[in-house]
């Protein structure tokens, strides 16, 4: 349980973790400017369990798996919206870094409430206001990435 | 997920590479395909997530050495201490793999414009670039799209990635375009009516009458930018002009050999939504900070009176042959506005070349610009044109994120070369046809 930062729409890559500071990979070091550009008190403030919930197309931009890597050494549990751009949907998983879409999530949860996520059922649970919403399910290729361990164990499985 | 498909056999044109490359008859949207890849791609940001995840998968030897293309074109020449241990872990990746396709600085280009100069990619190809702008290639009419380092990393291992075979919007273009209009302007134009997640998931396919009469390094632009609308990949069809420009740009790197593959759409392919545009009514057009999909003609635009700090020529969207002559027809005999600094960086090695052999280089420098060999640099805040707080960009570049050049409280306005050169001269954003 963790508690929700909120964002709006589109939140690019380039504001997940600026191009500026891309001289490096080192997931820790990224986590330290995570958000900088449009919330300097995030990389300070936020704590293991803590989900980012945001408005549509979200990661928007570059390629860069930086951004769900900054945000994953960052501490954060999840990430919730109800779109994500498309490259940064596929680096997420392929990461294992969970993000969830549902509309209604997104909308709904104010920033600072308490959110429970149980990722084996796609149940959000925003513990403030006592509602709890479901994610999107996720296309069955997808799950069993997940299952398999991420793409890098599904790779490793098939050169075996 | 095939509800909107009658015709079951009917396909889109990235469909049909897609299917083709999955070893399938008929694919349909939101079908999980594997296919086999004639490229992966990685540049010096990318590319060192992208090592260490091979080395994770299992290491061992990349699925082709002649496949893999590595071009460090970000941070180089080697902009800080960081940048250059970046780029030498890459170099040391390519030369324990034997990588054929690896460009040192000095040969490498912006990689956009150098993999379709160099012949890296071809028609009918699938191609993964650890990217965004990969889904450039598009213009050649292959499928190409940008993805992570740790896909890359799967790719170099396998030679296959994993895609969600995507839907399609269709937009059919009609007339040719007017003075000073291009095929930036077409995109931004896009852009601003579907929006930055306008065609997310989906393929944009263009079509049309008009294709014709968009260069090939305009129809390169388009496609480039397919991405600001949150597109999977945007691809032209093979017409005459681009077979003429693939035979004319052929693979010489060592023990390759790349023949175009056409593909065309089913006349009965399903589309979520299709557009007509008329190229002849197409305005000069901006896009104002701080998303692509912000977008004014220039009239709107020149009405404001937008000061400008500093005008970038160049980038994978406009650092073209055709990008430079455009500038350079503008910018020669005049100068560049007092306080205004206007940076020119031709995409590739080649285009450099071509410009000083042309005299290009030398209208631009007179005028007093600077003209720098490749480098992405200052499109995403790197280096060699990073801007202060408050300051204002007009570039040709691709995004205009809140920080993307620099500071988070300066603003960048992409345009076409034509309009960034125009007020490269003015101080202001300006109409090119009123200077």
């Amino acid at each position: 349980m963790g508690k929700a930062y909120k964002y709006g729409d589109n939140v690019d890559t380039d504001v997940i973790i600026p191009a500026r500071f891309l001289n490096t990979s080192d997931p820790a070091e990224l986590a330290k400017h995570a958000m900088e550009d449009i919330d300097a008190a995030f990389a300070s403030s936020v704590q293991p369990g803590d989900v980012i919930v945001a408005g549509s197309n979200f990661g928007s931009g570059s390629s860069r798996e930086h951004a769900p890597l900054a945000l994953k050494a960052a501490g954060l549990a999840a990430v919730i919206a109800p779109s994500f751009a498309r490259i940064f949907y596929r680096n997420a998983f392929n990461i294992g870094f969970p993000i969830l879409e549902s509309r209604e999530a997104a909308a709904a949860i104010e920033a600072g409430d308490e959110v429970r996520i149980d990722f084996k059922t796609g149940e959000i649970t925003d513990v403030t206001k006592g509602v709890t919403y479901h994610a999107e399910p996720l296309p069955a290729f997808m799950q069993g990435l997940i299952e398999t361990g991420g793409l890098v164990e599904y790779v490793k499985a098939k050169r075996r | 997920m095939s509800s909107n498909n009658n015709n079951s056999h009917a396909m889109t044109m990235t469909q049909k590479i897609l299917a083709a490359h999955a070893g399938e008859d008929c694919v349909h949207p939101g079908q999980f395909v594997e296919a086999d890849l004639d490229v992966v791609l990685a540049n010096d940001i990318t590319g060192p997530i992208a090592v260490r995840e091979f080395a994770r998968m299992g290491g061992g030897a990349v699925y082709d050495k002649t496949k893999v293309v590595l071009t460090p074109d970000h941070f180089t020449p080697n902009k800080d201490i960081k940048a250059a241990e970046q780029c030498k872990e890459l170099r040391e990746f390519a030369r324990e793999q034997g990588i054929v396709n690896y460009y040192e600085v000095g040969q490498v280009g912006i990689e956009h414009a150098f993999l379709p100069e160099q012949g890296l990619v071809t028609a009918g190809d699938v191609v993964i670039g650890a990217d965004s702008h990969t889904c450039t290639y598009g213009a050649l009419g292959a499928f190409s799209t940008g993805v992570g380092s740790t896909d890359m990393a799967a790719g170099m291992a396998t030679g296959k990635a994993w895609f969600r075979v995507p839907t399609a919007l269709k937009f059919v273009l009609k007339g040719a375009p007017g003075p000073w209009v291009s095929g930036k302007d077409l995109i931004l134009h896009i852009i601003g009516r579907i929006g930055v997640d306008g065609a997310l998931y989906a393929s944009m396919e263009f079509c049309g009458d008009g294709v014709a009469s968009l260069t090939m390094d305009s129809r390169l632009a388009v496609s480039n930018m397919a991405i600001e609308a949150g597109a999977k990949n945007g691809i032209f069809p093979v017409d005459a002009a681009a077979l003429e420009y693939i035979a004319a740009h052929p693979c010489t790197a060592p023990g390759m050999k790349k023949e175009p593959r056409v593909f065309e759409a089913d006349p009965d392919a399903a589309y979520e939504a299709e557009y007509e545009i008329d190229l002849s009514a197409l305005r000069p057009t901006v896009s104002l900070p701080s998303l692509p999909d912000n977008t004014k003609t220039i009239d709107e635009v020149a009405k404001m009176g937008v000061r400008i700090d500093q005008s970038v020529i160049g980038s994978c969207t406009n650092g073209r042959m055709e990008d430079m002559e455009v500038a350079a027809s503008i910018i020669k005999g005049r100068k560049i506005a007092d306080g205004v600094r206007c940076i020119v960086i031709p995409g590739t090695q080649q285009i450099w070349l071509d410009c000083v052999k042309r005299g290009l280089a030398e209208a631009f420098v007179e005028a007093g610009c600077v003209f720098s060999t490749p480098t992405c640099g200052p499109c995403l805040g790197g280096y060699m044109g990073v801007l202060a707080e408050g300051e204002r960009a007009v570039s040709t570049t691709n995004r205009n994120f809140v920080g993307r050049m620099g500071h988070v409280r300066s603003e960048v306005y992409l345009a076409s070369p034509a309009v960034a050169a125009a007020s490269a001269v003015a101080g202001v954003l300006t109409d090119p046809a009123t200077l």
